[in-house]
């Protein structure tokens, strides 16, 4: 990797100071972070390393009623506080749905945010990317594209979002904390991450030198405990990054949905909220039929990138899978393989 | 560094430690990470070399920044093919019969992407690495040329390692002519890469002409010639040190480029130089299983009897070199018909040289035999163990000779009833687990060659009682030092205990290669062989000598057994090991032992290990998933030394087979031929969580043919048969044949959802 700075804050204000210089970057566990600099990917001239920064690493209930996890927390951490599972049961399967227990046990819940696309043109410095070197074309167009994206992809780039947990937190429509030279602000989720356009390099709202500092997940969130679920569907049974996937969280009352959240994973450039699918549940009896017309109206928009139509279907797949899993009930215990088609499954769940 | 293992204190059953289920004896250096990898040497003023991989798949370098790199702190050397120091050797010669072509900077040629371009030297790995990067290489680049569909093949010569390209009997086109049903089927199998967990390391360090390199190497005295020919130095001037090995499968028995490259670095600097392939360098310059697209055609009778049989496979290899995966010829030795072929065409890549991984020929062939076997049973509406037996061969097919031993009825017999195969439906998508899951069963027959090559060892007995065992062999993490061991011990006629085993260095008696599944028995017959010279010789001192009781045993002879000899008529006569030396006046004894097939054998006998493997997957009916949910193999391997170990291979010869089923291949970008998924994220190879419960089955089979000791080997067969096993059970659970390697969830959404 290229020679760089490395910086050791001992604050959030020295750390953003220290970031605001151009061509910086934060790190974190650097579990993604360093493998793309090894590989030449990306090329810092200078590390803030965040790893020792006091009070970025706890998980605290608001008095309002919301969660706040800090940026440091630990992916294991946060999957395994049993509090939080309890209350947010969709984000700790997707958690624990992710990577390996190894980088579980390393990765930290603003990196996670912070994490590149696996697409292996962004990842090889030989390829044309648009993501890595704006201008320079796109090589994933015309090129190996089986797990690319059918939704919210441009002409410049259509690589997918590869984080499981964000696709929860977007589900459960979570805020985003973040600090910068001019102070705090909130943003939520769904509008933290961007959609690549013409400019797919600028993949979230972080101006220059800004941090996320913690992750907020509404007290409304927490009312949907009762029936969440996350579903993975990957090339082999762990340790793969999704094809498609999807959380769900649902609502029942008197037989009817009357609240949904939906967010789809491996899919899109960003975790995306299928907020028309949402709307077409609220109001039906949870079943097939429900959830088919949620999965359509899920991908209604969705258009292949390349070799990967067979992700609408499987999407769609997904979609009505994780809602009938979901109205099901979340299970008391987290399965042996979280998000997994290979998981213990509710009767009536699968179609035969 | 320790290539000795240290004498274990274990119990040994009396008379016998070949049978015993020893733990591998480098179990504890290695989860204590005592046992030293290549990669673990650290000599002083050590340098760190790093190559520079070439980023287009076929032209010629133009122009690297040299000076940028040079100019990186830290870096000591940039060696392009502008200052490359003289080799002895010419690039295109082959000093052994296991030499490829390889990359060592000849010219500024481009002949497939990863091939090194430029050896970067550093005080450190990580200025190597940067200035390696800063090389910013430009090209003169040429349209890569890879797919079976944009290549012309041609008539290859020889397939694999000098095997004939196109072998047969009787006459297909009859015999197709006269079935009653015929099954004409195209699969395709992918590059798939070696990916030991060690990647290729060497640390090579010079003293005047002699030089010694810690490199990991699956046939270490051979390795010694073919290094000595590089820089025009003899033989024994060059030694190997290869205690440990994280892997093989075929890749560590090669010398690729970067490893030539290190020693000259080493010589032109007059430093140790250490170079340790990052996991995308194995990627095109250390081998891979070549490509395939195979082409069968089967003709059955009425009675489900096989009239014909036509394996045609057109193989992968690069531009420059041929290693062409002899896949068809996994359909000569399996199943009787009265005509059978076995041909390959050729097609040239602008790719690495494939090699020899891990059951080469007979894991992608057997694959598609399986497969097509199992198609064909279908078609003749015959349960497929059911066809398999009518078309059970009794002789070997392709030569027609006798078999050694075959006990591939009982491994059919024993897995089927493990496996619980009886009452399975013939046909597809008629099983469902309790939520509704998809449920296929599947079967395929395994086979594997029966090799032994050539191995010496010695043996020696000291005046303590204890023993000195030697052999250059290796342990790839096999176990062969603990099956090799337990054999030398029952040579000797001492508990393993008292038996000291040297191995892993290149200045031991030459123990062969590591491969074809042949070690234990060839160098395991030269320990054997060593001991029960050392014995003889000492029984010699014994029966010679008047003050000895078995004085005069000459004719009747003396047996050997737990550290002495004993009269054979008369047990109540012995005498010490110790003893006898210590009267002779002796501080040792020593014998010598070699290990060979014996020629009029293998004249005579059709040679091979034999099994049967059944598998259970589950697939998700809507979303397509695949999941192996029970693996069962019997296998008939002659005799097994150690079964734990035995075992061991051969569940992770299965292992790989559900890889090669489900999950490996290399994603070559279509446009510029460059692999896309070069590392062990993205490039699949099972986890824990795919792995199924595993049944292993050894079943007992006797061969006196093989080798005095009955060993055949374990090391390949365990691949072959599961994955046509697997496959087959993803066509029994859904009623889809993907007809292309790895099947995934794409493949299975071919199938419409259920309402």
């Amino acid at each position: 990797m290229n020679l760089f700075e490395y910086v050791r804050p001992a604050s959030v204000a020295e750390a953003i100071a220290a970031a605001g210089e151009p061509n910086s970057a934060y790190l974190g566990a650097g579990t993604n972070l360093l493998d793309l600099m090894k590989g030449g990917a990306l090329t810092p001239a200078r590390l803030v390393d965040l790893t020792h920064l006091p009070d970025l690493g706890s998980i605290e209930t608001l008095p309002d009623g919301s969660t706040r996890i800090g940026a440091l927390v630990k992916n294991a951490a946060l999957a395994h506080d049993t509090d939080f599972a309890k209350r947010f049961p969709v984000v700790a399967e997707a958690l624990l749905s992710g990577a390996s227990a190894q980088l579980r046990n390393a990765a930290t819940v603003g990196g996670n945010l912070m994490q590149r696309t696996r697409c292996p043109y962004f990842t090889d410095t030989a390829s044309a990317c648009n993501k890595r070197q704006p201008g320079s074309g796109c090589d994933a167009i015309g090129g190996e594209n089986r797990s690319h994206a059918v939704l919210g992809w441009s002409e410049n780039c259509i690589a997918v979002h590869p984080s499981d947990f964000c696709v929860a937190l977007t589900a459960l429509g979570a805020i985003v904390e973040i600090e910068g030279t001019t102070g705090r602000r909130e943003v939520p989720i769904t509008e933290f991450f961007l959609l690549p356009g013409d400019t797919p390099e600028k993949e979230t709202v972080l101006e220059a030198g800004e941090m996320i500092v913690a992750v907020r997940l509404p007290a409304e969130a927490a009312k949907l405990a009762a029936n969440q679920r996350y579903l993975k569907v990957r090339e082999r049974t762990s340790y793969a990054f999704a094809l498609a996937s999807a959380a769900a969280a649902l609502t029942i009352e008197n037989g009817a949905i009357t609240e949904a959240r939906l967010a789809l994973g491996g899919v899109a450039p960003k975790p995306w909220r299928a907020s028309e699918a949402e709307a077409a549940l609220v109001g039906k009896a949870p079943g097939k039929e429900a959830f088919a017309a949620a999965a359509e109206a899920a991908f209604a928009e969705a258009k292949p990138s390349g070799d990967n139509a067979y992700k609408i279907e499987l999407g769609k797949r997904v979609v009505a899978r994780v809602l009938a899993m979901a109205a099901a009930g979340t299970p008391e215990r987290m399965p042996a393989l979280p998000a997994s088609a290979f998981a213990p499954l509710p009767e009536g769940v699968v179609n035969v | 560094m320790s290539d000795a293992i240290p004498m274990p204190g274990g119990r040994n059953r009396f008379g016998s430690n070949s049978g015993q289920p020893l733990t591998r004896r480098d179990g504890v250096l290695k989860v204590t990470g005592a046992a030293t990898f290549a990669a673990d040497n650290h000599p002083d003023r050590l340098l760190h070399a790093v190559t520079a991989g070439a980023t287009v798949s076929r032209g010629r370098v133009t122009f690297l920044d040299v000076e940028a790199a040079k100019a990186h702190p830290g870096v000591v050397a940039v060696i392009t093919p502008e200052n490359r120091p003289p080799l002895a050797m010419d690039p295109d010669e082959k000093p052994t019969r296991f030499s490829f072509r390889t990359e060592v900077l000849q010219d500024d040629t481009v002949r497939y992407a990863g091939q090194p371009i430029a050896l970067v030297v550093a005080e450190t790995l990580e200025a190597a690495t940067e200035g390696a990067r800063l090389l910013s290489p430009r090209y003169e680049e040429e349209p890569a040329r890879h797919g079976f569909d944009a290549v012309d093949t041609y008539e290859p010569e020889a397939v694999g390692v000098g095997a004939p390209a196109k072998v047969g009997k009787g006459d297909v086109e009859a015999g197709l002519a006269a079935a009653t049903r015929r099954v004409e089927v195209r699969y395709e199998t992918p590059g798939q890469y070696h990916n030991a967990m060690e990647p290729h390391a060497i640390v090579a360090e010079w003293d005047g002409d002699r030089v010694t390199l810690d490199t990991p190497n699956q046939a270490l005295v051979m390795s010694t010639g073919a290094f000595a020919a590089w820089f025009g130095i003899p033989a024994e001037n060059v030694t190997i040190r290869s205690p440990f090995l994280g892997g093989g499968f075929g890749s560590k028995a090669i010398i690729f480029g970067g490893q030539v490259l290190a020693i000259l670095a080493a010589r032109m600097l007059q430093r140790p130089v250490k170079l340790a392939l990052r996991r995308d360098q194995m990627y095109g310059p250390v081998g891979h299983r070549g490509a395939t697209r195979q082409e069968m055609r089967l003709g059955i009778d009425d009675e489900g009897r096989l009239t014909a049989l036509d394996h045609l496979t057109t193989s992968a290899t690069s531009s420059f070199e041929e290693f062409l995966e002899p896949a068809s010829n996994a359909s000569l030795n399996t199943y009787a018909t009265p005509a059978l072929l076995a041909r390959h065409k050729a097609v040239r890549w602008d790719i690495g040289t494939p090699g020899p991984m891990r059951a080469p020929g007979e894991a992608s062939g057997s694959a598609v035999l399986e497969s097509a076997m199992d198609e064909a049973a279908f078609a003749a509406g015959l349960d497929p163990l059911e066809f398999r037996l009518r078309n059970y061969a009794e002789t070997d097919p392709a030569s027609g000779k006798r078999f050694s031993a075959k006990a591939l009825r009982e491994c059919y017999a024993d897995g089927a009833k493990r496996f619980g195969w009886a009452g399975r439906p013939l046909a597809p998508g008629q099983m469902r687990d309790e939520t509704g899951r998809l449920v296929g069963w599947g079967m395929g027959t395994a086979l594997f060659h029966a090799p032994m090559f050539q191995a010496e060892a010695k043996a020696t007995l000291r005046a303590d009682g204890t023993a000195l065992v030697e052999t250059a062999g290796a342990d790839m993490g096999q176990g062969a030092w603990t099956a090799l061991h337990q054999i030398a011990a029952d040579g000797l006629g001492l508990a393993i205990s008292m038996v000291e085993f040297h191995s892993g260095h290149s200045g031991l008696p030459d123990g062969g290669i590591a491969g074809g599944s042949g070690h234990t028995a060839t160098a395991g017959s030269a320990l054997h062989a060593a001991g029960t010279d050392a014995i003889a010789k000492l029984s010699e001192l014994a029966v010679g000598d008047e003050r000895s009781p078995l004085f005069g045993a000459g004719n009747v002879g003396v047996e050997a057994r737990d550290g002495r000899l004993y009269r054979a008529d008369d047990p109540e006569r012995s005498e010490s090991y110790a003893e006898i030396l210590a009267r002779a006046g002796l501080s040792e004894i020593g014998g010598a032992g070699q290990g060979a097939r014996d020629p009029a054998s293998a004249e005579e006998r059709a040679m091979f290990s034999h099994g049967a493997v059944f598998a259970e997957v589950k697939v998700d009916p809507d979303l397509g998933q695949i999941k192996v949910s029970r693996l069962v193999g019997a296998f008939a391997a002659g005799r097994i030394i150690n079964p734990r170990l035995a075992s061991s291979q051969l569940y992770g010869g299965m292992i790989w087979g559900l890889g090669f089923a489900l999950e490996e291949q290399a994603v070559h970008d279509r446009r510029s031929g460059r692999i896309m998924n070069a590392n062990i994220a993205e490039y699949h190879v099972p986890v824990n969580a795919d792995v199924p419960e595993m049944d292993v089955i050894l079943v007992p089979e006797d061969d006196p043919y093989v080798n005095p000791l009955g060993i055949k080997g374990v090391g390949e067969i365990g691949i072959t048969g599961t994955v046509g096993a697997i496959a087959n059970a993803v066509w029994h659970a859904t009623g889809i044949r993907a007809r292309r390697f790895p099947i995934g969830i794409a493949d299975m959404l071919t199938r419409p959802q259920a309402a």
